[in-house]
């Protein structure tokens, strides 16, 4: 059990009978206790049928009745992403993910404008999802990597949560909740938000953030860290060799206008007490060092 | 411009016209003005009559600067761009408000719905290697250093820049071969990387999730194959099925040095970049 997510949670997959959808729903029902958890699929023409045991709904509104689901993740392609999560909204989810990447920003503006007031929480987009080890995984990561425990990770980058997950195994600690925050400018959960669920976490010890160069999430979390954090940061920032103006990758990791830089977020993050590290293998060591005296490695 | 902490389109104005925005913000932040557009609405008149009076725009002309104001939002959010800037802005003696130079930026997530933007693309202005690459569904930029870089995931191939520049190296390239790393998309990924001569070395770092490590082993033999590869090639490689990937790397019969650690991937790259150098 940790944050947001665990091996009660119902899910829908909106998106469900694409290829992405496909591949990633089976990898999700045999994962934890997946197969108790993806309870319906969603393809406006395909209402009726179902994909590897999963029933298919024409709408949101239509799965959520009948299966009582209240967290959707969605693949549906680019243009029609952002309509997705409105239909997800206007169904009074309490959870969207969207895994999409490339939606124009003007959409999602429209959409967050739109979510404005209503009681659904987005996750992404262009996101990896999130994983409760051991219990459910909602999303793309290989759930073999990660292992049951009690480290938060949250990432605006994938592969670098894979890595934090890899580099705490090797000193035999696992995770509580992984959740993926996405690479897209405009979004849904922001680290600070997901630092303050880790916060009142029971099952959390400490928190390894990882974010990267563009914006200043990074800086506006660390003040609220400062203020407020009970249990320990340590923190990772990429994107520190890029050059100024360039697109690294995902939508968000920009330098524009010299501001947003690895520097400046690095700066900020330490002045507020987080440990910092400028050097991407060494997550895990860091967090180690902070924890292992309390962690026994029979625990 | 986008605001990212508001999630909506900020109209962002300046007396200080004519000189870089970011000295101004430096200097004198409170001669810029922000305001924050709701996308239901669009510019309101008052709105914009407010932001052109308080960047001095005289009573006579504040008319024209609104309508000159919103028909600049309009443009912009109808051309999906990301940045839409008149600088400077011109007011005239003879009481015309007049735009005398202009820049636009547009989302790349957004140019499938927007092919007049899109026609306009000049390839000639680019750099070649990140055109080329773009073709293949790769993310490319090319950078100063020597040692090539070969990374599925944003986040990942930016750490393995920094590592490389951490320990004294020089990157020559991001490169993100995304989640579905094919062995086609591993080998134009060598071949796009090869183009530059400065290139001493190549670091692949995969952490293979949903793309299993034997088969970015084969992508990578194949690749070093076909294109001849002859400066030092160091692999990493995590994840799914990553013995069997660290196997067939050590039957290829290639050179390749192979190792667990991203730290260790990263100097022995810079050392092998070194070496190569001196030999030739």
């Amino acid at each position: 059990m940790s944050i947001l997510i665990n091996k009660h949670t119902r899910v829908i997959t909106q998106g469900i009978t694409g290829k992405t959808g496909q591949f990633h729903t089976q990898a999700c029902l045999e994962y934890g206790n997946g197969r108790h958890c993806f309870v319906a699929g969603v393809n406006p023409l395909k209402g009726g049928q179902s994909m590897a045991g999963v029933p298919i709904f024409g709408t949101v509104k239509e799965a959520k009745a009948e299966t009582g689901a209240t967290v959707s993740v969605i693949y549906v392609p680019p243009p029609f992403a952002a309509a997705a999560i409105d239909e997800a909204v206007d169904a009074e989810l309490d959870l969207v993910i969207c895994i999409t990447e490339g939606i124009p920003v003007r959409d999602m503006i429209r959409t967050r404008h739109r979510m404005q007031g209503r009681k659904t929480v987005l996750l992404g987009p262009n996101c990896p999802g999130l994983i409760t080890p051991g219990e459910i995984k909602i999303g793309i990561m290989p759930g073999h990597i990660h292992q049951r425990g009690r480290i938060g990770v949250v990432s605006r980058s994938g592969t670098l949560t894979y890595e934090a997950a890899s580099q705490l195994a090797s000193f035999g600690i696992g995770q509580s909740t992984v959740v993926g925050i996405g690479g897209d400018p405009v979004g849904g959960l922001r680290h600070i938000d997901v630092l303050k669920m880790f916060n009142d976490d029971p099952r959390t010890d400490a928190v390894i953030m990882v974010g990267e160069i563009g914006g200043d999430a990074e800086e506006q979390c660390a003040r609220w860290v400062r203020d407020h954090m009970t249990k320990p940061v340590i923190g990772f920032i990429a994107g520190a060799s890029a050059p100024p103006g360039k697109r690294m990758g995902h939508a968000g990791a920009i330098v524009s206008g010299g501001r947003g830089t690895a520097q400046e977020k690095l700066a900020v993050m330490k002045e507020c007490g987080i440990h910092v590290t400028r050097n991407p293998a060494d997550m895990g060591k860091l967090l180690a060092s902070l924890v292992i005296p309390d962690y026994l490695p029979f625990d | 411009m986008v605001d990212r902490n508001s999630q909506r389109v900020a109209l962002m104005a300046s007396s200080e016209g004519g000189m870089d925005i970011e000295e101004v913000a430096a200097r004198t932040p409170e001669k810029i003005h922000k305001l924050f557009i709701n996308p239901d609405t669009g510019l309101g008149i008052a709105e914009a009559d407010g932001m052109a009076r308080r960047i001095g725009i005289t009573e006579r002309s504040v008319v024209q600067a609104r309508v000159l104001m919103q028909n600049l939002y309009k443009a912009f959010d109808g051309s999906d761009a990301s940045l839409a800037e008149i600088n400077p802005l011109v007011l005239t003696r003879d009481n015309r408000v007049i735009a005398l130079d202009a820049k636009f930026d547009f989302d790349a997530n957004a140019l499938f719905r927007q092919p007049e933007i899109a026609a306009m693309r000049d390839t000639d202005e680019e750099d070649p290697v990140e055109v080329e690459a773009s073709k293949f569904d790769l993310s490319y930029i090319a950078l100063d250093g020597d040692i090539g870089c070969l990374v599925n995931g944003a986040g990942l191939a930016m750490a393995t820049m920094d590592v490389i520049k951490l320990y004294g190296g020089a990157p020559a390239n991001f490169l993100d071969v995304g989640g579905g790393a094919t062995p086609e998309k591993v080998t134009e990924a060598f071949k796009l990387m090869l183009r530059n001569p400065k290139l001493k070395a190549v670091l692949v770092n995969i952490f293979g999730g949903i793309m299993k490590c034997d088969v970015i082993a084969h992508g990578v033999v194949a690749a070093a194959r076909e294109t001849g590869l002859k400066v030092p090639l160091i692999v990493r490689m995590k994840g799914t099925n990553e013995d069997l990937g660290r196997t067939i790397l050590a039957q290829s019969g290639l050179s390749i040095i192979n190792t667990d650690d991203m730290a260790e991937a990263a100097q022995r790259a810079i050392g092998a970049a070194s070496n190569w150098e001196r030999q030739r």
